[in-house]
């Protein structure tokens, strides 16, 4: 398509963003924007747009900085699941090691993944268990917004038509952390998630100082559980599942859908938040899948 | 303004490449290129088949824009050889069958090689990790594996060969071809010239519509040749399985009855075709109501004015009489069953191109030819239809079929063929086809869904008394295989056991869904979920072992049918049963222990039996194989198509051992209408048992001319000796060629309208064991071994058989939990979920041997069975563990759930 641009830096690429009179598709890993790409091809709706790559802007860094990390656009899930983090990155991990199959894993990237934003997308509810925040940089200078302000709906986010996502930004969390992550699908690799649940600890004297819990795929954005965060506080981990009540949930809104029932939907989370909680307990802490 | 060209490295070879920045890597390897050993399943990631190396990682090349595959390394399937690693994968996949159809083969090794270059030794867990993201629909995973898991012992040698005697584990002969990426499967031969024809489907289930004039579409875009609609069409708009229905339009004629039904066609340069926009059309739609649930069609208004309340076939069988018996017995069980659509799922999308051929010399328009070469099962129906859309002779067409990734009865129907033919028929130049995932999900046929009510009774001492069975198949659209379904379902719906009383009727009815068709098995898997659900319940109603049971029951020689037909040789599912009995106890003994220690998983162990009809339902259903001796000498000419079960391969060892000459000084001529007789389709697992005796009378009638002329006696010895035919030693003087014609034809009687007759001429028979475990609270289910027995009455090659028995459990897998194909829903391999290599438990495969005597050298067939016993097995070992009755397939685990919650009601 004529207009398609690589650029090499982050400025040329605001600029030609600026300028553009149609404005671009941006391209980073393409694992959402192909597959979409090929059903519009079927069905005869397909619109070419000048696209807009960003695998040039050299945003491919996973970087310590002092009280947070800054997980760059061009991170790959690939990237992220081998990195050497700390264990509050367990979760967003093991939702790597989740995400399709090592070829997605290995092109995708973790923030395309929020900014394409389905109710699925298995790296929002880790991130909002990690306070993340999302850079968005335009010409006009650069913004963060906590992930929950970022992602407004189901595939609708607060990008403005100028902006570029920079980077995902994960504050430090205070003390000993634990953090896990569950997916439930009906077959065991390359699944999209039924539910999926996230959740992080942060203990202090054998007792939970802070609990941050998310579900996906059960609403059009992951939620947090808020009310069940708070009773948590104070509690002893060992105790925690069993706090886990079905009134936490509710902040979810699921559907039936090919994959499921609403109401299966709803009962599963609870078991998976049950799960988790048990085993953010047990000192190996373990997520993973619970696929057929 | 011309973009400078990207430069691209494949396989260490630089290349300039000059197309858009973004256009995907798949086609540009393929198109531009010309390495089309890179295939394309899907474009969206779902199904791995493109993957590449990209600096060193696996990726799907259908998502990798250029502009970010230029400058790094691309490693693809054609680069293998050279590499150490690569060429033993290469082997380590031929030696293990871990290539059938050979269409996932170049995704599988590519995604295998990193692995290995990393760890020479995988354990299984990270060989599964690895091509997790590749699917197969053949293999079911397990040859893959144990392939990766072997290649470090096939890095210095050649793989060890068999001669290939029957009996012997002879490595695929089209194999080769399948490990480099060299076979060409329909969409990778056509000339750099052809146009290039897109389908324009509909996307409502039922409505009108009129297409007005296309005159200015064609002129707003320089390249679109031709839009074609019914009224382009030569001969008859119509076609479909049956010599006298007709129905499927090529193009419909202002009414469209399913979404996915073609419309018309655009023909022009693929730029061309491409940039058009359906909402361009000058089309217009009249919405209308559609029937969708075969009740609701039973009163509604009629699909097709000849098939009155919708019913398109019914077919039944009445023995005995079976209210009666179900009144006296002394244990009954009643259970409604539903399956859904089930997609074929093949990962070769259909595909081909066709072109108008002029004699040599000119000669007058009436002997042009048309030549089709497309992805097929069964060349010479594809041929009948081509003809009558052209309204041509038919040896006036020519059926080349492509290397065929896949088909498991969808590619039994044309596709691509007939529109390819009719617009290189019109517009006198080639012109080529391939459909998307979408379009090919969206068009194709499916597996019946079925609704079935089904009664079966016992007396006191377990013996069957009595069975009646009702069943409604949605057969969608247009007739396809319906009535074949119709027809095969009462006969087998009891299953193998002695039923005195026996009441049994199928009906296809129409609805305005995807047209259900052949899919492995012809509606039986869906009759056993429900046949083999009771004998569960009597068996428990009666207090025996759910296996005795079903030994018990069995059927054994000299026995009568429900049919009336005497069974007097092959046998063979006491064997099965027994050969299972101890795997049997000591995994329901080790299911009972795991069960002791508590926690939310229960285990549970499960068994089904099936048997299956060889060949069509009381039909004539013949082969001819051909073998000739001539200087270049002995060719087999073989019209079986091979669509990676591997009939090119059995055949051949069948023809050889009959003939005295290892398989590899035959020559093969394959597959193509003008070369190869009529071999009739690859269905209904027909092709060892039918096209085999033929290829072994074939072998024997030359054997006999070459003795004769050499006056040798019957056990003279062949040897073929620099291209020199010798017998016992002595060359043999060769004046004129000589040939060797087998044609067998399965004796069978017509069935009456109770079902009465001699349906099939042999029956596969098969057990097989299903452990597994559940999770309570989710509903989730986790294989945990399969074991098969399977009576196949002599293994011609045992390699090949496994891997029919492996790919059929994988299939019986994804119809058991996971596949539920919704127009519009699930119409691509994203939603649809088909089993992966994570899905398919270790399976032990107990081969059984009861000799059919009209099989070559006592051989049946094995396609369809393995996939029967599978999803009933599972269901049994479902409520083994949970007491839950599975009555709906798939068992999603929320269906599961619902199940288990309504058990402890
Ligand atoms: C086979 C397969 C399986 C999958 N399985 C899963 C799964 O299990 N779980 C899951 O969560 N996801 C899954 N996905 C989707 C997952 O791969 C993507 O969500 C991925 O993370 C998106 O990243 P990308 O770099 O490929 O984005 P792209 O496809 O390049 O872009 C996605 C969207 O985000 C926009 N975008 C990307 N980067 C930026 C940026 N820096 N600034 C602004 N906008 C941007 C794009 O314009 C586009 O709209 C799967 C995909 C495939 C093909
Ligand atoms: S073609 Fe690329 S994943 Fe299917
Ligand atoms: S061999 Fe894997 S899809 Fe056919």
């Amino acid at each position: 398509m004529s207009g398609d641009r690589k650029p090499a830096s982050l400025a040329e690429a605001l600029s030609l963003l600026a300028g553009a009179p149609e404005a671009p598709l941006l391209l980073a890993g393409g694992t959402d924007v192909y597959p979409a790409r090929a059903v519009a091809e079927a069905w005869g709706r397909y619109a070419p747009r000048p696209v807009l790559d960003l695998s040039g802007l050299g945003l491919a860094g996973i970087e310590d900085r002092g009280d947070h990390h800054r997980i760059g656009a061009g991170v790959t899930w690939a990237a992220l699941r081998d990195a050497p983090l700390p264990p509050w990155f367990d979760g967003l991990r093991q939702a790597a090691r989740q995400v399709g199959g090592v070829q997605v894993q290995a092109r995708g990237t973790v923030l395309g993944n929020l900014c394409n934003a389905s109710p699925a997308a298995d790296g929002v509810p880790p991130l909002l268990t990690l306070e993340a925040e999302v850079e968005l940089a335009s010409r006009r200078g650069t913004r963060r917004l906590p992930l929950g302000a970022f992602i407004l709906g189901n595939r609708r986010t607060a990008l403005a038509p100028d902006e570029i996502a920079t980077a995902i930004l994960v504050p430090k969390p205070a003390g000993e952390t634990r953090s896990a992550f569950l997916k439930l699908g009906a077959r065991s690799y390359l699944v999209i998630s039924i539910a999926m649940v996230a959740g992080l600890l942060e203990i202090d004297s054998g007792r939970i100082a802070a609990a941050r819990l998310a579900i996906g795929a059960c609403s059009p954005v992951a939620q947090r559980l808020p009310e069940l965060e708070a009773a948590l506080i104070g509690a002893r981990p060992e105790e925690a599942a069993a706090l886990a009540a079905p009134e936490h949930l509710a902040p979810l809104s699921p559907i039936d859908d090919v994959r499921a029932t609403a109401e299966y939907r709803r009962h599963a989370a609870l078991v998976l938040l049950r799960r988790l909680l048990a085993g953010l307990a047990a000192p190996q802490a373990q997520g993973g899948s619970q696929a057929a | 303004m011309s973009a400078p060209p990207f430069a691209l490295t494949v396989n260490g070879a630089p290349h300039a490449v000059v197309a858009p920045p973004d256009q995907r890597l798949t086609a540009v390897l393929r198109e531009e290129l010309g390495l089309t050993g890179t295939k394309v399943g899907c474009d969206a990631g779902d199904c791995g088949a493109c993957t590449v190396l990209l600096a060193g990682a696996p990726a799907c090349a259908c998502l990798v824009p250029l502009a970010q595959a230029a400058g790094q390394a691309v490693e693809t399937v054609e680069g293998l050889a050279a590499d150490p690693w690569g060429a033993a994968l290469q082997r380590a996949f031929l030696a293990h069958g871990a290539a059938q159809c050979g269409i996932c083969t170049p995704g599988m090794l590519m995604a295998a090689l990193p692995l290995l270059r990393a760890s020479p030794q995988p354990d299984e867990g990270a060989a599964m990790d690895a091509i997790g993201g590749v699917l197969c629909r053949c293999t079911g995973y397990r040859k893959i594996l144990e392939a990766i898991q072997a290649a470090h012992l096939f890095r210095e040698a050649e793989a060890p060969s068999s001669a290939g005697a029957v009996g012997e584990r002879l490595p695929r002969v089209d194999g080769p071809a399948r490990v480099t990426g060299t076979a060409l499967f329909g969409a990778d031969a056509a000339p750099s010239d052809a146009l290039w024809l897109k389908p324009i489907r509909s996307p409502h289930a039922h409505a009108r519509f009129t297409l007005g004039d296309c005159a200015p579409l064609l002129a707003r875009h320089p390249g679109l040749e031709r839009v074609l609609t019914a009224a382009d069409i030569p001969g008859r708009n119509g076609f479909g399985v049956y010599p006298d229905i007709k129905d499927q339009p090529v193009f419909c004629d202002g009414l469209v009855r399913y979404r996915g039904d073609c419309i018309a066609a655009l023909v022009g340069s693929r730029e061309a075709v491409e940039a058009v926009r359906f909402e361009e059309l000058p089309l217009t739609w009249e919405v209308l109501p559609a029937l969708t649930d075969p009740s609701a069609a039973l009163a509604g208004p009629l699909l097709h004015d000849r098939w009155a309340e919708n019913v398109l076939a019914t077919g039944r069988l009445r023995a005995g009489d079976a209210e009666a018996a179900l009144a006296a017995s002394a244990f009954t069980a009643a259970g409604e069953y539903e399956t859904s659509f089930v997609e074929h799922a093949y990962i070769e999308p259909e595909a081909g191109w066709a072109q108008m051929v002029r004699p040599e010399g000119g000669g007058p328009e009436a002997s042009d030819r048309i030549e089709v070469f497309a992805t097929t099962q069964a060349p010479y129906m594809d041929l009948d239809e081509v003809a009558g859309v052209l309204g041509i002779p038919q040896d006036r067409v020519r059926i080349i079929p492509s290397a065929c990734g896949g088909g498991f009865g969808g590619k039994l129907d044309v596709s691509v063929q007939p529109m390819l033919a009719v617009a290189a028929w019109l517009l006198r130049r080639p012109v080529r086809a391939v459909w998307s995932r979408p379009e090919s999900m969206a068009s194709s046929t499916k597996r019946h869904p079925a609704r079935i009510a089904a009664r079966a009774g016992c007396d006191a001492e377990g013996r069957l008394t009595g069975f009646a069975f009702e069943g409604l198949y949605d057969t969608g659209a247009y007739a396809s295989w319906g009535p074949t379904v119709a027809g095969r379902v009462p006969v087998q719906a009891m299953g193998p056991y002695r039923v005195p009383a026996v009441a049994t009727r199928a009906r296809a009815i129409l609805t305005h869904q995807p047209p259900s068709g052949a899919f492995r098995g012809f509606g039986v898997p869906q009759a056993a979920i429900a046949q083999e659900a009771l004998w569960d319940r009597l068996a428990d109603a009666a207090g025996l072992d759910r296996l005795e049971f079903r030994l018990r029951n069995a059927l054994r020689a000299g026995d009568a049918t429900a049919s009336g037909q005497v069974l007097t040789h092959s046998v063979g599912l006491v064997a099965c049963l027994e050969a299972l009995r101890p795997r049997w106890h000591a995994l329901r003994d080790a299911a009972a222990s795991r069960n002791a220690g508590g926690g939310s998983r229960r285990h549970g162990v499960g068994i089904a039996c099936m048997w299956y009809g060889i060949g069509n339902t009381g039909m004539s259903n013949p082969s001819t194989m051909r073998v000739t001796l001539g200087p270049e000498g002995v060719t087999f000419h073989n019209g079986a198509v091979d669509i990676g079960q591997g009939s090119t391969t059995i055949l051949l060892q069948i023809l050889a051992e009959a003939l005295g000459l290892p398989p590899r000084d035959i020559h093969l001529v394959l597959y193509d209408t003008d070369l190869t007789f009529d071999a009739g389709k690859t269905s209904a697992s027909r092709q060892t048992f039918v096209s085999g005796r033929a290829a072994q009378d074939a072998a024997l009638a030359l054997r006999r001319q070459i003795l004769l002329r050499a006056n040798a006696g019957e056990d003279a010895k062949l040897d073929l000796r620099d291209g020199i035919l010798h017998v016992d030693g002595r060359p043999l003087p060769l004046e004129a060629p000589l040939e060797g014609i087998g044609r067998f034809d399965p004796p069978t009687v017509p069935l009456d309208a109770d079902g009465q007759g001699v349906p099939y001429a042999t029956y596969g028979f098969a057990a097989q064991l299903a452990a597994l475990s559940v999770d309570m609270e989710l509903g989730t289910v986790h294989l945990e071994r399969i074991v098969a027995a399977h009576d196949v009455g002599r293994t011609i090659n045992p390699t090949m058989v496994e891997g029919q028995i492996h790919g059929g459990i994988a299939q019986g897998i994804g119809l058991a939990l996971m596949e539920e194909y919704l127009p519009g829903r699930t119409e691509n391999l994203h939603d649809y979920l088909i089993p992966t290599v994570g899905d398919v438990p270790a399976i032990e495969c107990l081969l059984i041997e009861d000799r059919e005597p009209l099989g070559p050298f006592g051989a049946k067939g094995i396609g369809e069975p393995a996939l029967v016993p599978t999803a009933p097995a599972i269901f049994s070992a479902i409520n083994h563990a949970t007491g839950a009755w599975i009555t709906r397939a798939p068992a999603l685990p929320h269906r599961v759930l619902a199940a288990i919650r309504e058990a402890r009601r």
